[in-house]
């Protein structure tokens, strides 16, 4: 503990991502630029998500980390141990009892409450990318709010597949003006983005930029009039916990091809099954 | 209709030690409405260089030429436009178009740019083919690969299917055979009888001497003459 | 009557050396303007401080904008040019590559401008973009095609879809012929004259191509050396050019 600096970053540093983060929370949906540091794990590991995390822990956090909704991956787990041994902080599983949540492709599906702290590890941070690769028109492009390139990038999804066949990283519109990725998300989430309690925060380490969501923001997913936008429903119930309304994950169970859906929250799923809820495979087992 | 006043112009060819040619000289004419004059003399006396001065298509160094009160020595390019479009008609000897494009589109063009429908435009382009005899076969090919006679037998269509109020007629039936010529010199009459002013060239003499109600000799302007 | 667009003094350097000098003129709506000279005579200078792509050090370009009639493009603000070049403007880049999305497929190339100004309705989009693919004869079946596998006469009649789709009234065009086959050159201009004939558009067209102007341009204005020396009817310069370097390009040009 004494080797570093409380959560590895030296105080110079967190005010940095601080400021950074206060502008993001101040002009929502907009990507601030900020200095990220080399951490002790490669880019694309969550170097982003770190950095937000260590600027806005304190000694009181309590810390979870799930990488695709579960604690026990390898990528939480290193997280969660790698501030652990350097800011000393409690750590959990449980999504009630977090203050701050690092994420990588999720949002929990318990409903998060004010006073907690949603990190988002980011890949890429530009939406606009896909059709744009010049940085400085896609910053143009933000400050003019000249948004009909996102529209064309779903209009090329409906030529082709009938329907807009994006299913994660799905575009929104924050307040009216900036459009966000939202990291890669599954559409899925993208409802819970919006008027959300807690504080949602994005950190990419290797594009080096924050931006940021206030709590009880207005986040639109984009869509046509003839082609809304639609949320992704499960097509089983969760095989574990018999959840009808969580995003799942498809679990190949033996050789011969057999395969069953559990929930990709783990904390959820796992805290159904404590509350006496069953699913076909669980429930089999106990008869 | 038609009135050039003390119009003279010369040449200056910058890149053959700046000559300096003279070609017509203080040319003062009137040509009423429904009234045909022949523009004559030798060759090289100066009618076809008049004739595009007339049109604005060479530029006159001096005085006045009146198409309808408009001076076309004086006005902006998108006058000059207008009264083409409107007001002045031109029959060269050479016909100009976009390569690929229909006959019959040629010959409507001048009606579609005054406003008519493009059916309306098309009827009127039919009508006149047929009367100049291109067979109707041709009516959907491009003009650009006929011969001789029917390109300017096309670019005549052309040139009367708007009835333009002034028309500057160059050497309309030359090349022509006995019935086609026939066919022209009709609507040339049919041009002046709906009260057209005409300035014309013509070598073929009984043409002349039929359409036209008068001649001007143009040698009287060639400088070298006159002095 | 009032010009659409008005350029007035319109001066470009780079560094010590002129890119092009006062230059101005008035183009009414429906006028077809060519510009014509040899490379480094200004005229790619010219058209791009027109359209706002360069900074010009001098001059105005004043557009009789839908609301609020005469107004100089180079002193207003970024966003409202850049709403001007999606709407009312439109530029024909000489190398469709460079005026085209060549990962996006045609329709998606021609519905960008209606998505651009706010429509959201992706029949009518797709509907209008298939309309255009017509008018300029692409088959619209090609219509999810990327114009990757488009002939360079079929990308270049694209570019002029996407383009004109969303109805603007003046149009930039550089060299817009240029670098396509001759049988394919005329087809495009013949495209461009009902187009402009039908819609009623001005357009400043850059070409070093006198038999273009010739058949497109109401009025030709002669460069060089960032000035312009020459400027009429088109046809009127063309055969009686008066100066010594309009008759120099006019009677260098090879006769077929």
């Amino acid at each position: 503990m004494s080797d570093y600096n409380f959560a590895y970053l030296d105080e110079q540093t967190k005010r940095m991502i601080r400021r950074a983060i206060l502008k993001g929370l101040a002009i929502p949906g907009y990507q601030v630029p900020f200095a990220s540091r080399e951490m002790p794990m490669p880019y694309g590991w969550g170097t982003g998500g770190v950095q937000v995390s260590a600027a806005v822990m304190t000694p009181q956090d309590r810390f979870k980390v799930i990488d695709q909704g579960a604690d026990d991956t390898t990528n939480a787990v290193s997280i969660r141990t790698f501030f652990e041994r350097t800011a000393g902080v409690a750590t959990t599983t449980k999504t009630s009892e977090a203050s701050v949540i690092q994420t990588r492709h999720r949002i929990p599906e318990e409903p998060l409450s004010e006073g907690q702290i949603l990190v988002y590890q980011v890949p890429i941070p530009e939406p606009l990318r896909f059709l744009e690769p010049r940085e400085s028109e896609t910053r143009k492009m933000h400050s003019l709010a000249e948004y009909g390139l996102m529209h064309v990038k779903l209009y090329e999804d409906i030529s082709r597949h009938g329907h807009i066949a994006t299913s994660y990283d799905y575009p929104v519109k924050v307040e009216g003006r900036y459009v966000m990725d939202p990291s890669p998300i599954p559409k899925f989430d993208n409802p819970k983005l919006g008027d959300m309690a807690a504080i949602q925060l994005f950190g990419a380490g290797r594009e080096q930029r924050i931006y940021a969501l206030p709590p009880y923001t207005q986040v639109v997913s984009l869509d046509f009039e003839d082609h809304p936008f639609e949320a992704s429903k499960p097509d089983h119930p969760c095989a574990m916990c018999g959840a009808e309304n969580s995003y799942l994950d498809e679990v190949i169970t033996d050789d011969a091809g057999r395969r069953m859906f559990v929930c990709s929250d783990t904390d959820f799923c796992e805290a159904r099954q404590v509350a006496g809820h069953t699913g076909t495979m669980n429930g089999k087992d106990a008869a | 209709m038609i009135d050039l006043r003390n119009v003279s112009k010369t040449f200056t060819l910058h890149n053959q030690s700046s000559a300096v040619i003279e070609v017509v000289n203080n040319v003062t004419l009137s040509v009423a409405a429904g009234e045909c004059v022949a523009l004559t003399g030798a060759s090289g006396a100066g009618k076809s260089t008049l004739m595009r001065m007339i049109y604005g298509n060479y530029l006159t160094q001096a005085g006045q030429i009146l198409i309808d009160g408009t001076d076309i020595v004086q006005a902006e390019p998108r006058d000059v436009i207008a009264l083409r479009r409107e007001t002045l008609g031109y029959v060269s000897q050479f016909l100009r178009v976009v390569p690929r494009v229909p006959t019959l589109d040629v010959v409507a063009e001048p009606l579609r740019a005054v406003g008519a429908s493009a059916s309306d435009a098309q009827a009127l382009a039919e009508y006149l083919l047929a009367k100049l005899n291109i067979p109707q076969r041709l009516w959907s090919l491009s003009p650009t690969t006929f011969s001789g006679g029917e390109q300017q037998r096309v670019n005549i269509a052309r040139g009367f299917a708007h009835p333009y109020p002034a028309m500057l007629l160059d050497e309309p039936t030359a090349s022509l055979d006995a019935a086609n010529r026939e066919v022209v010199l009709s609507l040339i009459e049919e041009a002046k009888a709906r009260g057209a002013a005409i300035i014309g060239i013509f070598h073929d003499e009984a043409a002349r001497a039929r359409v036209c109600d008068r001649e001007i000799d143009v040698s009287q302007f060639t400088p070298g003459v006159a002095v | 009557m009032t010009p659409l667009l008005s350029v007035q003094g319109i001066t470009k350097f780079y560094g010590q050396h002129i890119g092009c000098k006062d230059v101005g003129f008035d183009l009414y709506p429906g006028e077809v303007m060519g510009i014509v000279g040899e490379s480094g005579s200004g005229k790619s200078t010219l058209l791009n401080c027109m359209a706002g792509h360069l900074t010009s050090d001098a001059g105005a370009v004043v557009f009789d904008t839908r609301t609020d009639g005469p107004r100089d493009t180079v002193t207003m603000s970024e966003p409202e040019r850049r709403m001007l070049s999606r709407t009312d403007w439109a530029f024909v880049h000489q190398h469709a590559r460079d005026g085209l999305r060549m990962g996006v497929s045609a329709g998606g190339n021609v519905g960008e401008r209606l998505m651009a100004v706010g429509e959201r309705h992706y029949g009518d989009i797709r509907a209008k973009a298939t309309d255009w693919l017509g008018r300029v004869e692409i088959d619209a079946t090609r219509v999810d095609d990327r114009p990757t596998t488009f002939s360079g006469g079929m990308q270049q009649r694209l570019q002029i879809a996407r383009n004109l789709v969303t109805g603007p009234r003046l149009v930039f065009m550089d060299e817009p012929t240029g670098g396509l086959d001759v049988s394919v050159q005329a087809r495009l201009l013949d495209l461009l004259r009902g187009l402009v004939r039908d819609m009623g558009l001005s357009a400043i067209i850059v070409t070093h191509d006198l038999a273009v102007v010739r058949l497109l341009a109401d009025r030709l204005m002669v460069m060089k050396d960032g000035h312009v020396v020459e400027a009429g009817l088109t046809d009127q310069v063309l055969d009686d050019p008066q100066h010594a370097y309009s008759q120099l390009l006019v009677s260098s040009v090879l006769q077929v």
